[in-house]
């Protein structure tokens, strides 16, 4: 009997903390788990008894990179218990909020956490050393999607304008204007950047995945829409409970998510596109053909070309959105609470993001369940890993080892979200 | 473009974690308005975009470095009080550990190479105790925060800030 073990302390460039055991026996994967502390069960314990108003503040925080997702789910969901709906420039605006979010992210994933794997690089400070223009064009990007979110949001890290029913303050037509100046550089940046990352080498690896992502008849959805999966079929945001089912491992304070009954289906730009690539704007559309993605992308390393097409898609979307945009009448439409169950999901930079709450007859927080996508991805991970580590266990411990690192960050894993810490071992 | 910059770095969810962002808040209104006074979740990106061009950037974070709960120390970074580390290499206050990708000794690398430093950079870290989810600042570094902001506002100095 053989068997070899390789440990990493931390695995780098990905957002939060957790650890990943990898063990082989006679050339066989045995095992592979990723671990994660922290689930934000901690949070949907914090909402419980707070009024109805709370949830969009308090769950923005548990992420720095995506709290924009958690506020739209979390609005969305109170709108729905409550029996309201925000239609028009409101929900336009939320949009637009979101796109700036898309933009931060997807610039920061692919420029300093992504990238590096494809170049070479330790690190993307390593990598910028050597390639400074694009990082500042990824830093460009970054602050163009910071600028979106700060004139929607109050501020570009954790918004502080978003309330349930829409802001607290809309902007004027003339507020707008600078920030489309900066957006329509951004969107020649973003094109640059898919033609960019459509040069790197990819390995030639295709997984099986069972895509699931948000889906809206007239939109690349982001905000709203039902829920669609790659074998054809579909369900509303409040059968959600009734499809996916997250169940407790021993080995991880996270719970790992089941649609209908199995494991390891996959959210996040991967599923998107798959799913909703036709209604991508003109010009990502384009992008994308040119940088060689099919209708499908099954390639996992090329994740990294379908969010710059993304990227480019919400440069493009967020510019339509500010040039017709009119002022509503009033910033926010009443949501008065009631006893009753909401829930509420969009699309986070890493994939779909589910929030629900049952108010209680005092109109405040009786129960709040989150299902991030990391934690719904984990077991997709791990899928990965298996079919990646199995056939190279004969390559050397370190190559191997940072092969497991590139196949986590392939899926822009936020461990913040579903957790905190990640640290790899291998054992084979 | 401004001569000095105040950045707080920080949760405010995460108990003790606030310190930055709690020192940030009392000196806004109180230093002069041509002084930014930022605050910061911790993406360094946007700490590059913050301190960009100023002369001297203060940054106040929160440490766990085994030290007693409050302890503030002060870290030149960057400039002529820097020590010869604080040049080419990431100085021992800044290694501490991040929830996120990046921490600040990474925006101080990056913006070494996209020469986008300020040209002195002090880094006060308050030691804290509790980081649990909603935990409220422990007493220790709530007074530290006070005295430190006292600290900070001493320290920007009106003729610099013209």
């Amino acid at each position: 009997m053989t068997h070899k073990s390789i440990r990493i302390g931390a695995l780098a460039r990905v957002e939060g903390e957790g650890s990943l055991l990898v063990r082989a026996r006679d050339g066989r994967v045995t095992d592979v788990e990723l671990n994660i502390y922290e689930p934000p069960r901690f949070f949907e314990a914090l909402l419980r008894g707070r009024a109805h108003t709370e949830p969009p503040d308090i769950t923005a925080r548990i992420c720095g990179i995506c709290p924009v997702a958690y506020q739209m789910s979390a609005c969305q969901a109170i709108e729905s218990a409550c029996g309201a709906e925000v239609t028009g420039p409101l929900r336009d605006l939320r949009l637009l909020l979101y796109y700036g979010e898309w933009i931060e992210s997807h610039a920061l994933h692919i420029h300093l956490l992504h990238a590096p794997d494809f170049l070479g690089y330790d690190s993307g400070v390593a990598m910028a050393a050597d390639h400074r223009p694009v990082l500042e064009r990824g830093l460009a990007l970054k602050k163009a999607g910071n600028e979106l979110v700060a004139a929607l949001g109050g501020r570009a890290i954790h918004p502080v304008n978003v309330r349930v029913g829409g802001f607290y303050r809309v902007p004027a037509r003339t507020e707008l204007a600078p920030v489309a100046e900066r957006l329509r550089h951004a969107r020649d940046q973003a094109l640059a950047t898919v033609e960019w990352v459509a040069g790197f080498d990819f390995p030639d690896v295709e997984h099986d995945y069972r895509f699931l992502a948000l889906s809206h008849p007239a939109e690349y959805a982001i905000l709203s829409g039902s829920i669609s999966v790659s074998d054809g079929t579909a369900f509303a945001a409040s059968d959600w409970p009734a499809h996916i089912v997250e169940e407790q491992v021993p080995r991880s304070t996270a719970l790992h998510a089941r649609l209908d009954g199995s494991t390891g289906y996959l959210v996040g730009a991967l599923a998107r596109y798959a799913l909703n690539a036709h209604l991508l704007s003109p010009l990502a559309r384009s992008a994308a053909s040119d940088a060689g993605l099919g209708p499908v992308c099954r390639n996992p390393f090329r994740s990294i070309v379908v969010r710059a097409v993304e990227i480019l898609h919400a440069c493009d979307e967020a510019l339509r959105i500010i040039e017709d945009y009119t002022e509503p009448d009033a910033p926010s439409v009443p949501v008065e609470p009631r006893p009753g169950v909401g829930h509420g999901v969009s699309e986070a930079p890493r994939g779909t993001l589910y929030h629900r709450y049952r108010i209680d007859d005092t109109g405040l927080i009786a129960e709040a369940d989150i299902v991030p996508p990391t934690s719904q991805n984990q077991a997709r991970i791990e899928m990965d890993l298996r079919h990646l580590v199995e056939p190279r266990l004969d390559l050397p411990r370190g190559e191997l080892a940072a092969l497991c690192e590139r196949t986590v960050r392939n899926h822009d894993p936020c461990i913040s979200c579903s957790a905190h810490f990640l640290d790899l071992r291998l054992d084979r | 473009m401004h001569e000095q910059v105040v950045i707080g770095i920080g949760n405010e969810l995460r108990g003790d974690d606030a310190a930055g962002l709690q020192v940030a808040r009392l000196l806004r209104g109180v230093l002069p308005p041509e002084v930014p006074v930022v605050e910061n979740g911790g993406d360094p990106a946007e700490l590059i975009e913050a301190w960009t061009g100023a002369g001297l950037a203060i940054v106040i974070d929160t440490v766990l470095s085994g030290a007693p709960p409050g302890t503030v120390r002060r870290c030149t970074v960057l400039g002529p009080a820097a020590s010869s580390r604080g040049a080419h290499q990431t100085a021992p206050a800044l290694r501490h550990g991040s929830s996120h990708a990046l921490g600040i000794a990474d925006a101080v690398a990056l913006g070494r190479i996209l020469r986008r430093l300020p040209r002195e950079l002090a880094l006060y870290t308050v030691e804290g105790a509790d980081f649990g989810l909603g935990a409220p600042v422990t007493p220790a570094v709530k007074h530290a925060v006070g005295k430190l902001a006292e600290t900070v506002a001493d320290l920007v100095r009106p003729e610099r800030a013209r």
